[in-house]
């Protein structure tokens, strides 16, 4: 037998081996058929329509971070200006990005450019307000509101992939979905009731203690600014609180309350070391509170700023509202609570979304499924027999059409599919039911490559080329047209990719592969056979095609 | 075994009735979409909420409809879905309001329906466990322990919950309408059954899949949905553009609209539905439609590099001859293999599978009968615009006279 050809049979040879042992092989070599099946499952992982489990895709309100942004910078520069003196009449928000400050003192205008590019550098662009005299609008750089977007959605991310680990789901997935919509992705394999995730996903969790001003507390929010004549004191804000905040004893009205807050939080969510629930501090059964303990490095700052405010009122808001105002009694530094009347499940969670963090801006559900178990297996059952009935009617037809040549065919479809398989596992692509569909085409496009060839060979054989020749002329020839077939059909599948959801990229995927497989047994493998047994048939016998 | 081999036929020569074929299968398509209202969207691309529950005796499909006309939902969609001996019904109600609630309110709203339904059957004071997930399954065992193992026993009862679910899905579909079945399940000896059956009773109904979309979600997809197809076709057009000339291009891609229009209108015709997969399908035959369109095009270039001064016409039909063995082969065994999915893969291909087995067909219709011919007709136009004043009789019937001569002479060639 010629070199060239040994070698190649030993490579395809190597090839098979590899892909089989990448299928079955792991994580130990399989001693029995349950073995090799269980290998075989636990080496293909399964899309959520073929397993059970819940999907959503859920929307992160990127503009909340940028207008929030915006709202600290203003802070900023008011706090700045006046340190450095330069006057100025109000400084008011426009829209997300946007906010003008009127009336800057005489002459300080480029003193105030000056602050303004210190302070933020090349992130805000200051003009001059059109048709107002000495002031300055300014704008937040595109490039920098790109950048807060991506910021943020990738902080909801992983603040969503915390929180649903935490929750004990480890197959969970949470993923950008991409399609520029600043979407999140979030599989739940095995989750059929998914009301208790959506609660911990969907919680902001932004906890913050701050000071209150004064003692008072207000029946709504024109009270509280009334209150100041219509102008806050610098850095603070009315916060609207729940009605069990209030300090009123026998308060049994749903009546609103606000709470004249300093804007600046003496400790946040962030420096909380740990939360978890605990009965009631109240000792009212059925119903608990969220301990929490404070990290080490912030103790120091909190046990100061609770020493130097005895006496006064403290809020633990919890997601802009006020949840309670207790008055500090002393220096806390370590450890406290937040009491609320917690159901059992809804402290659990509040402890788990403190610990996870806070989500950087709110969400939106844009969409939801859930597959059951049992139609799942139902899936798996009618897409594995749809599989196996396709492969073997066209094996069975390729033999009866082509003879002998007609094994050639039918080894090197069995090796495509072993081959797509093995891909499969080794890139850990999920296995969907469309992706069964895509198996069961690529068998029928798959085999058209052989049907090229082997039309083409014997074409060439009844136009008295001999064995050898005909078989080369018939590979060479028919190669191009292959690929442009393969070709097309891979790009229609890039498009699917591109726009298609889960399954539909299952689908994508599995084409995709499977045809790329085919180009190398349909072509290579197919080849290197018909050699081999070229080279053992007799001289001047017909070829069994 | 050979089939095909010493072809004659005039496919340009037919292509009237070609055309016509696809005129009336046009027709045929646009009148069920006009009396349907436009395509019958799935829910992926509709919005709103999709269950599909299935029941354990035959479903009562006016109780439901009542019950949620009852709540305000009189537009609810209410149908059998698959073989009567499933009895799996597809509940569908379209999303109102745009609030965050929105989503799950649908949802919500057609199990309490049903729950009340079904209320008969309920046990006060237990849960139904064609609902119950092993997790909670395990919880009520470990705490019952039927079997006496102590308090170490978390994980055994973990795993026999898993068997027992394990068996109620996928030996019993889902639906397990008597407990005591529970003792076929390995290591369910009768105290677990019966405590199985003390905390819970056999509930007649279990939701097998659940989908809820936004509506504005859906105009996206419809919108992407469309868009995708157009790149896909346009970027065959300029593929096919740059291997062969921008004729052949435009051929191809017609031929390609045309046969993902007749799929559509084919859709409507016996009402299927159209979803995401349904796209995939369309998008897959975008693709696969081009390969017989190439193989006959590769051909026509290759005998036209070989005898040039042969019409075209003439080329058109050799070549289609010529490929027609491996033309009705391919398409044959994908025909097959689509077709094996159309009858065996189950309720949920089903859609998908018929886009590929009508698409299949019509495809390769188009490329013997349509996309040769427009290449054709669009040579003779222009020669008979460039040829001017010498078309007495008219180019194209000349045209067609020369290619009957042609095949003539082929055909006495042929039988030599």
């Amino acid at each position: 037998m010629n070199p060239n050809l040994k070698w190649k049979l030993v490579f395809i040879l190597a090839v098979v081996l590899a892909c089989v042992f990448g299928l079955v092989g792991r994580p130990e070599v399989p001693t029995s058929w349950a073995q090799v099946k269980s290998n075989f499952g636990q080496r293909i992982k399964l899309g959520l329509d073929l397993r059970g489990g819940t999907h959503m895709i859920l929307q992160v309100m990127v503009d909340e971070a940028v207008s929030l942004t915006n709202d600290q910078v203003r802070n900023q520069l008011a706090t700045r200006l006046r340190d450095q003196q330069i006057s100025y009449g109000s400084i008011e928000k426009l829209d997300d990005t946007r906010f003008v400050v009127r009336s800057v003192g005489e002459g300080q205008g480029s003193g105030f450019r000056d602050l303004v590019a210190q302070t933020f550098g090349p992130t805000w662009e200051v003009t001059t307000a059109a048709g107002e005299a000495n002031s300055f609008a300014l704008t937040m750089r595109p490039s920098e509101v790109a950048r807060i977007r991506t910021e943020t959605l990738r902080q909801a991310v992983e603040t969503i992939d915390r929180r649903v680990n935490a929750l004990g789901l480890s197959e969970a997935t949470v993923t950008e979905h991409g399609r520029g919509e600043n979407e999140i992705l979030v599989q739940l394999p095995g989750v059929g009731d998914p009301d208790q995730v959506k609660g911990i996903i969907k919680a902001g969790g932004l906890l913050e203690f701050r000071l209150v001003r004064g003692d008072r507390e207000y029946s709504s929010e024109a009270d509280c600014l009334a209150a100041h004549g219509g102008i806050l004191p610098p850095g603070t804000e009315c916060v609207p609180g729940k009605a069990s905040a209030s300090a009123a004893v026998g308060q049994t009205t749903q009546q609103e309350v606000w709470f004249l807050l300093d804007r600046v939080p003496g400790l946040t969510g962030r420096d909380l070391r740990t939360a978890s629930p605990g009965p009631s501090s109240k000792g009212v059964p059925g119903r608990f509170d969220v301990n929490f303990t404070v990290a080490t490095q912030r103790a120091a700052d909190f046990g100061r700023f609770t020493e130097t405010n005895i006496g006064q009122r403290m809020a633990i808001v919890l997601d802009r509202q006020v949840n309670s105002a207790p008055v500090i009694n002393g220096r806390i530094s370590d450890s406290g609570l937040i009491e609320g009347n917690f159901g059992k499940q809804e402290a659990t969670n509040l402890a788990l979304v403190l610990r996870a963090g806070s989500l950087p801006a709110s969400i939106r559900y844009l969409q939801e499924g859930t597959v059951g178990p049992s139609l799942g297996a139902d899936s798996i059952r009618k897409g594995f027999t749809a599989s196996v009935v396709s492969l073997i009617m066209v094996m069975v037809f390729m033999l009866f059409w082509y003879r002998r040549a007609g094994i050639n065919a039918n080894v090197a479809l069995v090796l495509n599919l072993v081959i797509l398989l093995a891909c499969l596992a080794y890139f850990g692509a999920a296995l969907t039911l469309p992706g069964i569909a895509g198996v069961i085409l690529t068998i029928g496009m798959g085999v058209d490559s052989n049907v090229l060839i082997f039309e083409r060979i014997r074409e060439e054989l009844r136009a008295g080329k001999a064995n050898a020749s005909a078989v080369e002329t018939g590979f060479d020839r028919a190669f191009l047209t292959i690929v442009d077939t393969h070709v097309t059909t891979v790009v229609s599948c890039i498009f699917l990719f591109m726009f298609g959801t889960g399954p539909v990229q299952g689908f994508a995927v599995t084409l995709t592969i499977g045809l790329l497989a085919n180009l190398f047994t349909a072509v290579y493998v197919s080849r290197a056979m018909f050699h081999w047994y070229l080279s053992r048939m007799q001289r001047g016998a017909a070829l069994s095609i | 075994m050979q089939i095909f081999q010493n072809v004659n036929i005039d496919w340009l020569g037919k292509t009237k009735y070609f055309v016509a074929g696809s005129v009336l299968l046009l027709i045929l398509g646009g009148v069920a979409l006009y009396q349907d209202g436009g395509p019958l969207y799935g829910i992926d691309f509709k919005g709103g909420t999709l269950l599909y529950v299935r029941f354990a005796q035959s479903p009562p499909l006016d109780t439901i409809r009542g019950g949620l006309a009852q709540r305000g939902r009189g537009d609810s969609i209410i149908q059998r879905y698959g073989p009567p001996a499933d009895s799996v019904v597809l509940i569908q109600l379209e999303q109102q309001g745009d609030d965050d609630e929105a989503l799950d309110r649908g949802k919500t709203l057609i199990l309490e329906v049903l729950a009340g339904v079904v209320a008969n059957t309920a046990e006060p004071g237990k849960q139904d466990f064609n609902a119950v997930n092993p997790v909670a399954l395990a919880e009520v065992l470990t705490r019952r322990d039927p079997l006496v193992l102590g308090p170490a026993s978390a994980d055994r009862y973990r795993q026999l919950a898993a068997a027992i679910v394990e068996f109620r899905d996928e030996d019993r579909n889902g639906l397990v309408t008597n407990l005591d079945e529970l003792s076929e399940v390995p290591d369910a000896n009768p105290a677990v059954v019966s405590t199985v059956k003390e905390a819970y009773y056999p509930g007649s109904f279990a939701v097998r899949k659940t989908e809820s979309i936004g509506p504005r979600v859906g105009a996206q997809l419809r919108s992407q949905a469309f868009w995708a197809t157009v790149y896909a076709v346009l970027g065959m057009l300029v593929y096919i553009a740059f291997r062969f000339e921008w004729v052949y291009g435009t051929a191809a891609a017609l031929a390609v609209v045309h046969d993902v229009v007749i799929t559509l209108g084919l859709f409507a015709v016996f009402n299927y539905e159209i979803s995401l997969t349904v796209i995939a399908a369309l998008l897959t035959l975008v693709g696969y439609s081009m390969n017989d369109t190439i193989v006959i095009f590769d051909r026509m270039r290759e005998n036209l590099r070989v005898s040039r001064r042969e019409p075209l016409g003439v080329v058109a039909n050799k070549s289609i001859n010529q490929t027609l063995a491996r033309t009705a082969l391919t398409s044959g065994l994908t025909f097959l293999t689509v077709l094996i999915l159309f009858l065996f893969g189950g309720e949920v291909l089903r859609p998908f599978a018929f886009a590929l087995v009508v698409g299949i067909m019509v495809g390769t219709y188009s490329s013997v009968g349509i996309a040769a011919a427009l290449v054709v007709a669009w040579d003779n136009w222009k020669h008979s615009r460039g040829v001017g004043a010498k078309a007495a009789s008219g180019p194209s019937s000349r045209a067609r006279q020369d290619q009957a001569q042609e095949t003539r002479t082929l055909a006495a060639a042929g039988r030599r």
